[in-house]
């Protein structure tokens, strides 16, 4: 494997006339009254390519630039974006923030302030990737998933194959009142292969996806750098003939052993968004909803088992959610959520970092695109592995009479305080004497947080440690999608309630 | 304040036209023009006005063995619409598509484009519209007027006007505005720890009743009074519109004809698909439906502009006249989404997913009225979080949410805990023994992505509670 390149920002993105819609956007908002503004140019390319069967039923690029502008006038934020790059519209721009903060302020019974930051002026940031998805000719990248859908469709038992790849570019140039400007460029890429076998006669099917996760890294990822796809893609078909001809799981309380390729969505529903500071006050009540860990219980609150410590990171490299400044213009780094199994910390920005009592944010502002405001958004939220003793998934499983090994994500559903949820997989293999002896299917498992955690009786260690993640963790309105990832390795859980779902029950 | 998206269409068919002569062409412009506002704790959070513009291109290339299709989308800033830097970008986007519907090989979709089936449209050279914070005047009145110390309001307004002109190679040129906005408001009382919620879809915002819509709130609050722990189990259980819409659009998400063709969805049966199979005694009829009858909020332009193909819908089909679906009729699941190449293929009728969900059939009774008929049940506000666990069978997970209530002799006694439920549609159609008289309601779960939903409540005698959510 070779080590990653360090790209330079595309210069047609440097091209843009960034520093004179600063200058615009910023003058206009200081004339107007604002404390603090900052003006943000993004810009987002995104390359879909999907397959049914082995042809193309999408191939379709997409590219958003706008330009965006915030203010802070006696405490009351004000938000405009515009799709002209010209220092004409940035300045309107801002001079429709101002509008938009006066129009409403009278609403507002609370003042924002902001945690201070340091400038950090004329900074540069990109993300670490091989190879440019965009310097790949689009007939190679089809080739490669054609090839592929091509073989899995000549196995046994396999009817449908479903092959995609969606690839996104992202580029944001900062600037604010202070002095901070930052300019960075990230790519990330979600391959995605789902096989599919019926049974016409008798009126069903069954499918298997495969586990590679999305990942902050370029087209290398389809190629070998970071995956093996050719080992995954082989076993595929005889996983899925397996799982079909499963019997179907008996409900009730069981151990399991959960891989990081299913627990990491588990960690970001019941950890990741329970720990994010907005939503523990109540500003998405009405939408994502609210946290059963609120501030009160901060450095009391039992998550979990001794074994749960969880931090937060906008830096692991190729995490969906790394970067080197946030869209508040504040450098990342790394912070305790929970320690030794207690609440320790939130998720903030720099409007909530002082709520907080927090000197300084710890970098988690994110707008989407340009039409959307920056808010509180979920760094890579990730499990610890065990410090001490590198544990194998197999050692994990060896400590299991009677139990499931839980492998890939499926279904997610969690209530609005992030107390219940319900989880299924794309595979579960019985454990029996400490050995897998066969699949079982119909799995469901179903539970309160702070149980689940509570139950935790072990986690592998660093070598069973894996970033898992998505592009689509949604929040706010108007609706926003974040690309995140969530690393953690396997674990073993006692007693936790299985359903069929089969049943329904 | 934009230049008209019409001019932009034509140059773009014009370049796709010397490009690639032989080639379908799609253009599309959309401009959104949005204007939002958010508050929590009675308090203004975020807020915002934006202008977004893109262009999209769609290449469908004659290739040996039949024709690939590709599509580009870029920015549309005013520039973009004037002198040859735009002429650069947009021959750009043009040779993208081609190369993008070259490399892709021939489409399974693959359809001659539909022909203009109309005369020159008076509108297509109009502008686009436009919507402002001004929108907010009343509801900055009433809202602000609502907030009381002893209670916390949270919610979202917004509204946003979309105008698309589509122009295409087979002579389409149509040009079309909707504006469409939104008000949710949840209520908390601190003392009982109670929530509600409740929301209403407007084309004009500014005409949402906000006080209105608070008092209809706060008469539900003092029904949290009374405090009555239920456990997991099977209930006669009232959905009321909103938690019905949010089943139905799932459903109708999932009705790809595609799909249950080739056995892997839960309209296949054995040997076939499920159309003209009895779901339940009940006589709904589940119709989309671009006139609306009934429903004129509703309606829709009955053109077809997607950017993408899928199982139900396809590129090759952009400007086709779209009409009435009835998914579900009288009971029997009617109609699967086929795009034109595949209705061929499949000898089934074409059939676009529809911009509208329309469920009718029931009686006339209100919600009220149904709960003062019911002996012992559960009425629901609405559901969260709803996804889908097993797709052979449609089976849903989700939770109850803000509100539900315990329904004792025809009177709501109390409030009950949260639930979290598994359930399949197509077996609450299967099931359901009541529904009550179709209203226009606003989806809380699929809200971000479908709007436009009229349903009425429905009586299920055994909706499925699997486990109690400790969350309010």
């Amino acid at each position: 494997m070779q080590s990653p390149v360090t790209h330079a920002v595309d210069a047609d993105f440097l091209a843009l006339p960034r520093a004179a819609l600063a200058d615009a956007a910023l003058d206009a908002a200081r004339r107007g009254g604002a404390q603090h503004a900052d003006l943000r140019v993004q810009r987002l390319r995104s390359q879909h390519l999907e397959l049914r069967d082995g042809r193309v039923v999408v191939a379709a690029d997409q590219e958003s630039v706008g330009l965006a502008v915030r203010v802070l006038r006696d405490g009351v934020w004000g938000f405009a974006a515009h799709v002209d790059l010209t220092p004409e519209t940035a300045a309107a721009t801002a001079r429709r923030a101002l509008e938009v903060s006066g129009t409403l302020a009278a609403l507002a019974t609370e003042r924002v302030t902001l945690a201070d930051e340091p400038v950090h002026a004329g900074v540069t940031w990109v993300s670490p990737y091989d190879v440019d998805p965009w310097a790949v000719d689009v007939a190679d990248k089809i080739g490669l998933l054609t090839a592929r859908s091509t073989a899995l469709l000549a196995a046994p038992g396999v009817d449908h194959v479903a092959a995609s790849c969606v690839q996104v570019k992202e580029q944001t140039f900062y600037a604010d009142t202070a002095g901070t400007t930052t300019t960075q460029q990230r790519v990330r890429v979600d391959p995605d292969v789902t096989i599919t076998t019926v049974d016409r006669a008798a009126g069903g099917f069954e499918t298997l996806r495969t586990l590679a996760p999305p990942t902050g890294r370029g087209w290398e990822y389809l190629t070998g750098t970071g995956w093996d796809w050719d080992a995954e893609l082989a076993e595929l078909p005889d996983l899925l003939a397996e799982k079909v001809a499963a019997p179907s799981v008996e409900a009730g309380p069981t151990d399991l052993v959960i891989d990081p390729t299913n627990l990491w969505l588990v960690i970001h529903e019941s950890i990741g968004h329970a720990t994010e500071y907005d939503r523990a006050i109540g500003y998405e009540a009405a939408y994502a909803g609210t946290s059963f860990a609120t501030p009160d219980k901060l450095g009391t609150l039992r998550y979990g088992s001794d074994v749960l410590t969880v931090t937060g990171d906008r830096t692991v490299p190729h995490g969906l959610a790394s970067v080197g400044w946030d869209d508040d213009g504040v450098a990342t780094g790394e912070f305790d959520l929970v320690r030794d199994g207690v609440l320790v910390g939130y998720q903030v920005d720099r409007s909530f970092a002082p709520r907080l009592g927090l000197e300084r944010s710890n970098g988690c502002a994110y707008a989407d695109s340009a039409e959307h405001v920056p808010l509180q958004r979920m760094a890579n939220v990730s499990l610890r592995a065990d410090p001490d003793t590198d544990r194998s998934t197999a050692a994990l499983i060896d400590g299991v009479e009677d139990g499931i090994y839980v492998v890939g994500d499926r279904s997610w559903s969690i209530d609005m305080q992030r107390y219940n949820f319900q989880f299924t997989g794309q595979r579960f293999h019985r454990i029996r004497g400490g050995k897998l002896v066969g699949q079982v299917r119909d799995v469901g498992y179903q539970a309160t947080t702070t149980d689940f955690w509570g139950s935790l009786e072990a986690v592998g260690g660093r070598s069973t440690w894996r970033l898992g993640g998505a592009f689509n963790c949604g929040k706010a309105q108007p609706g926003q999608v974040a690309p995140v990832s969530h690393g953690c390795p396997s674990a073993l859980l006692r007693q936790v309630t299985v359903l069929n779902t089969g049943s329904g029950s | 304040m934009s230049a008209p998206g019409s001019a932009l269409v034509e140059r773009t068919l014009a370049i796709a036209a010397r490009q690639a002569p032989d080639a379908g062409a799609v253009a599309t412009v959309r401009e959104v023009s949005e204007a939002v506002v958010r508050w929590a704790n009675s308090t203004l959070t975020t807020n915002g006005q934006t202008v977004e513009r893109r262009l999209s291109v769609i290449m469908l290339v004659p290739l040996d063995g039949g024709t690939g299709a590709g599509v580009a989308t870029v920015p549309a800033p005013t520039a973009l619409a004037a002198g040859p830097e735009g002429d650069a970008v947009i021959g750009e986007a043009v040779a993208g598509a081609v190369q993008a519907a070259r490399r892709a090989g021939p489409a399974r979709d693959a359809a001659p484009l539909p022909a203009s089936t109309d005369g020159d449209p008076g509108d297509w050279h109009d502008g686009a519209g436009e919507t402002s914070m001004a929108v907010f005047g009343r509801l900055a009145e009433e809202l602000g007027a609502s907030f009381r110390p002893d209670e916390a309001s949270f919610g979202f307004a917004d509204h946003r006007v979309t105008t698309t002109w589509l122009g295409t190679s087979a002579g389409v040129r149509r040009r079309w505005v909707e504006p469409g906005g939104s008000v949710e408001i949840n209520l908390k009382d601190p003392a009982t720890g109670t929530s509600v919620w409740g929301g209403e879809g407007a084309t004009d915002v500014a005409d949402v009743d906000v006080t209105a819509l608070v008092g209809r709130l706060r008469d539900r609050l003092p029904w949290g009074r009374r405090w009555i722990d239920l456990p997991a189990g099977r209930y006669e259980t009232i959905l009321p519109p909103s938690a019905v819409s949010d089943l139905m659009i799932y459903m109708a998400w999932s009705m790809g004809g595609r799909p249950a063709q080739e056995g892997r969805s839960a309209f296949s049966r054995a040997g076939g698909t499920r159309v003209g199979e009895r779901l339940g005694p009940l006589p709904l009829t589940l119709a989309g439906d671009p006139a609306a009858p009934g429903f004129p909020d509703l309606a829709y332009t009955p053109v077809l502009a997607t950017t993408y193909s899928g199982d139900e819908v396809s590129v090759f089909d952009n400007g086709a006249t779209t009409g009435r679906v009835e998914w579900v009729r009288d009971g029997e699941v009617a109609t699967l989404a086929y795009p034109r190449a595949a209705a061929t293929e499949y000898d089934a009728p074409f059939a676009a997913p529809t911009d509208n969900l329309v469920l009718t059939g029931g009686e006339d009774a209100t919600l009220e009225e149904m709960v003062a008929s019911t002996e012992r049940g559960l009425l629901l506000t609405c559901l969260w979080y709803i996804r889908e666990v097993d797709p052979s069978t449609l089976l849903l997970t989700g939770l109850t949410r803000d509100g539900v209530y315990l329904v004792e002799r025809g009177e709501i006694v109390g409030e009950v805990n949260n639930f979290r439920f598994n359930e399949s549609p197509l077996d609450l159609l299967r099931r359901a023994t009541e529904a009550g008289t179709t209203e226009r309601t606003l989806p809380r779960e699929w809200k971000d992505w479908f709007t436009r939903a009229a349903m009425p409540p429905l009586r299920v005698p055994d909706y499925h509670m699997t486990s109690v959510s400790p969350g309010r």
